[in-house]
């Protein structure tokens, strides 16, 4: 036997804006959607709906009613919004919640109550947990869909229907408690059929030949008509069984004598896994064992995703109750065991276990997609788009840091310190080209150093130079290359570069920083060559 | 008879090699044009998949000897392939790479002080097979780590390219050559001011199975170009010079 529990939220939108806004709860206001040029009413909270506002309503209108009405734009599927997010929410209380219409969720409650001491206490949970967060809800409990539907909306004062009293429950409300379309309402009322004991009892055949299927659009009219002109002899099963929401069916299913299928929300599972162990683990191989089970699990569900991992963490729990926690980080997505294994390995040292680890959770923090590469026939190279290299530097930067690595892409400056930048991914390209029409040093003094030089000749290179507390006598230069600072990012003087080499051969890369009739001017040796 | 023996010689000397950790070439793309350096190695080819020593006394030769490889990398990765470089005093500047021809992004830099994380670098790169060469800057390296780093190339072989900049450590290790560079004067054409092309006195001073020798080289027009030396004299004013 099953249980339903159906939850109303009569103020659902004008709730979420008075959460935000907890000056607005005291006030009389309503949200607006524009129409033809009108704006019509699409929510009014409880102090505007005591002053008789209701949603459908001109907005006009209504401050024609009531003049200090606030008026908030509305926001276009913001309930469907809400509904989904507090769907997920409620798994807290059914595994198997749905979202119902644009005000109300539907939970399978069977087997749940019981958790709560029974209905009432879960009931009682549902209700102050919403409170709490300021939302009006209305909640009841019953046998079928149907029932906690119209008890939740139409009841006042008993919202808990015990298994099997369903039937009686109904007996009282209106008949818009069954979930009709207003046609059906209106034409059920013409008839004087206005609570739902009234037609409750009639044959189904008789209700069939006037209310068989729902009324509304012109071509369904047409088919009605059809249907009416059926003798009513004529046995209905042959007729075409309108599905959704005729009378008939709605009935049925309030019953429960139809079987009403809802669709629940899925949550996103977490990529977790876990791994309890009978006896506390305390030797660095059991861990070994049990992070290479962890990972497998982990890695056979991503592969099935097509997805990989960037980054995992590993929890252990110790029976003293600490947590020993390691992490790592990949360069690109990957669901290779061996690898991130070996990534592990490095780490499993730092691990206490003191007197035993009684539970180890895996947990991905950060899934990217997987981009299989296009296998080969052969092993050719395929530069740093290798698998191979990116589980090195994977290996590399859990070990040394990712600091320590480096890859180097040109940039659109002329200050050489500035010229290169560096980055992180592999893939990353750009479309500056090297510069290569300048001789530039092999390796680059991490700063200029000052030397002191002899250099008679304005704007010629300098005759010899002491570095290091060596003289270099410099028998041929290059030069100068005058490199202007970027005034936009630092201010500073020029620097004029000039190519020298020694009597040895040694080949350097010298500048006169500022000019040389300036008294402060100053030289450096900034490189070596080839 | 004595024909019939020299082949013999040479098929076993083959397979000597072979059994030594040296590897017949297996693309000719991956040919080293080294000019007549190429006659001091066995089987007349740069070894690959091997390791090489270069022997630096200071910045001056570092640079030399960085640059040496980097024309050795240059035909190494003509057709994509990757490479590390582990540099530890050094900070290498891309820009320069370019002139030769060698795509800056196609090599992860990796900058490290301590000697012992160098080493643990070196060994895990050596052993990445996706990868065409590796170059690192070390300080020491005895006979027990040098065994260790040429058996991880010839698993995987990648070839290894270390700088060595301690000099006074020198000592025997399972390293495949010895080389020492240090930079010559440049010569311009026709005496015209400004700087040639750049000039080493490449000294290959241990290799295994192989002749070491002495060569002046110039890398000019993207590849080594041999200098030829006039008289023996000179080498030796320019040595008693250095």
């Amino acid at each position: 036997m099953k249980r339903f529990v159906s939850i109303w939220f009569p103020y659902l939108k004008t709730d979420w804006f008075s959460v935000r806004q907890p000056l607005l709860r005291e006030l009389p206001f309503v949200l607006v959607t524009p129409h033809h040029g009108r704006k019509l009413i699409s929510a009014a909270n409880e102090q505007a709906v005591k002053r008789s506002i209701c949603t459908g309503m001109v907005a006009a209108d209504a401050k024609a009613i009531f003049p200090s009405l606030q008026v908030i734009d509305d926001e276009a599927g913001l309930s469907q919004r809400l509904l989904k997010r507090m769907a997920e929410w409620c798994i807290r209380f059914s595994p198997c919640v749905a979202v119902d219409g644009d005000e109300g969720l539907i939970l399978d409650a069977t087997g749940c109550a019981h958790l709560w001491n029974g209905d009432a206490g879960y009931l009682n949970d549902i209700t102050s947990r919403f409170c709490n967060y300021g939302y009006t809800v209305r909640v009841a409990i019953a046998d079928t869909i149907g029932a906690a539907w119209a008890v939740a909306r139409f009841s006042n004062d008993n919202f808990i229907i015990e298994p099997g009293q369903h039937t009686v429950a109904l007996l009282s409300l209106p008949a818009a408690a069954l979930r009709l379309d207003d046609d059906t309402i209106d034409r059920l009322n013409k008839l004087g059929l206005r609570q739902v004991k009234d037609f409750i009892g009639m044959q189904r055949s008789a209700l069939r030949r006037r209310f068989g299927k729902k009324s509304g659009s012109p071509k369904d009219r047409k088919t009605e008509s059809f249907v009416e002109r059926i003798p009513a002899g004529v046995s209905t099963s042959r007729l075409p069984d309108f599905p959704s929401s005729g009378l008939i069916t709605r009935i049925n299913q309030a019953l429960g004598l139809e079987e009403e299928i809802i669709q629940p929300v899925i949550p996103i599972e977490p990529y977790q896994e876990r791994l309890p162990c009978l006896e506390p683990i305390v030797t660095a191989t059991g861990i070994g064992i049990a992070l290479q089970r962890l990972l497998e699990n982990l890695c056979c569900r991503l592969k099935k995703e097509g997805k990989g991992i960037r980054g995992v963490s590993f929890k252990c729990f110790r029976i003293d109750g600490k947590t020993e926690e390691i992490s790592i980080g990949t360069i690109r997505a990957s669901h290779h065991v061996e690898h991130l294994f070996r990534l592990f390995e490095l780490k499993i040292a730092s691990i206490e276990p003191a007197l035993g680890i009684e539970l180890f959770i895996l947990h991905a923090t950060k899934v990217e997609d997987h981009l299989p590469l296009q296998e080969k026939i052969w092993n050719s190279d395929s530069g740093l788009h290798d698998e191979r290299i990116a589980e090195l530097l994977d290996r590399l930067s859990c070990k040394i840091g990712i600091d320590a690595i480096h890859r180097y892409l040109p940039d659109e400056h002329y200050w050489p310190e500035r010229s290169v930048k560096n980055v992180l991914s592999l893939d990353e390209t750009t479309t500056t080209e090297w510069k290569a029409d300048r001789p530039r040093p092999l390796q680059l003094l991490a700063r200029p150093e000052c030397i002191e030089v002899t250099a008679p000749v304005p704007d010629y290179p300098p005759m010899n130079f002491r570095y290091k507390g060596k003289l270099h006598t410099i028998k041929k230069a290059d030069g100068p290359e005058r490199i202007e600072q970027e005034w936009w990012i630092e201010q500073g003087q020029h620097r004029d570069y000039y190519y020298v080499e020694d009597e040895e051969g040694c080949r350097y890369w010298l500048f006169r920083l500022g000019h040389y009739d300036d008294a402060s001017y100053r030289w450096f040796v900034h490189g070596y060559f080839v | 008879m004595p024909a019939l023996k020299a082949d013999i010689i040479t098929q076993l000397k083959k397979e000597l090699l072979a059994l030594q950790g040296f590897r017949p070439l297996l693309h000719a793309q991956h040919k080293i044009e080294l000019g007549t350096i190429n006659h001091s190695f066995p089987g007349s080819q740069f070894p690959l998949g091997v390791n090489h020593e270069f022997i630096c006394n200071n910045n001056e030769s570092l640079t030399a000897s960085s640059g040496f490889i980097a024309g050795i990398l240059s035909s190494l990765l003509k057709k994509g392939g990757a490479t590390v470089w582990i540099s530890s005093s050094q900070i290498i500047f891309p820009p320069a790479l370019v002139s030769f021809s060698i795509e800056p992004s196609q090599i992860i830099f990796i900058h490290l002080r301590n000697q012992k994380e160098i080493l643990w670098t070196i060994e895990e790169a050596l052993k990445c097979e996706g990868l065409t060469a590796v170059v690192g800057e070390i300080n020491t390296l005895d006979l027990t780590q040098s065994r260790r780093l040429q058996l991880a190339t010839e698993q995987s072989g990648v070839t290894g390219f270390l700088l060595r900049t301690n000099q006074r450590t020198l000592n025997t290790n399972a390293c495949t050559c010895r080389w020492q560079i240090y930079p010559l004067q440049s010569e311009t054409e026709d005496g015209l001011p400004g700087i040639g092309f750049p000039r080493w006195n490449v000294e290959l001073l241990k290799v295994r199975n192989g002749k070491p020798g002495n060569w002046h080289l110039e890398w000019s027009n993207g590849r080594f170009n041999e200098v030829v030396v006039q008289t023996s004299s000179t080498i030796e004013e320019h040595k008693e010079a250095v």
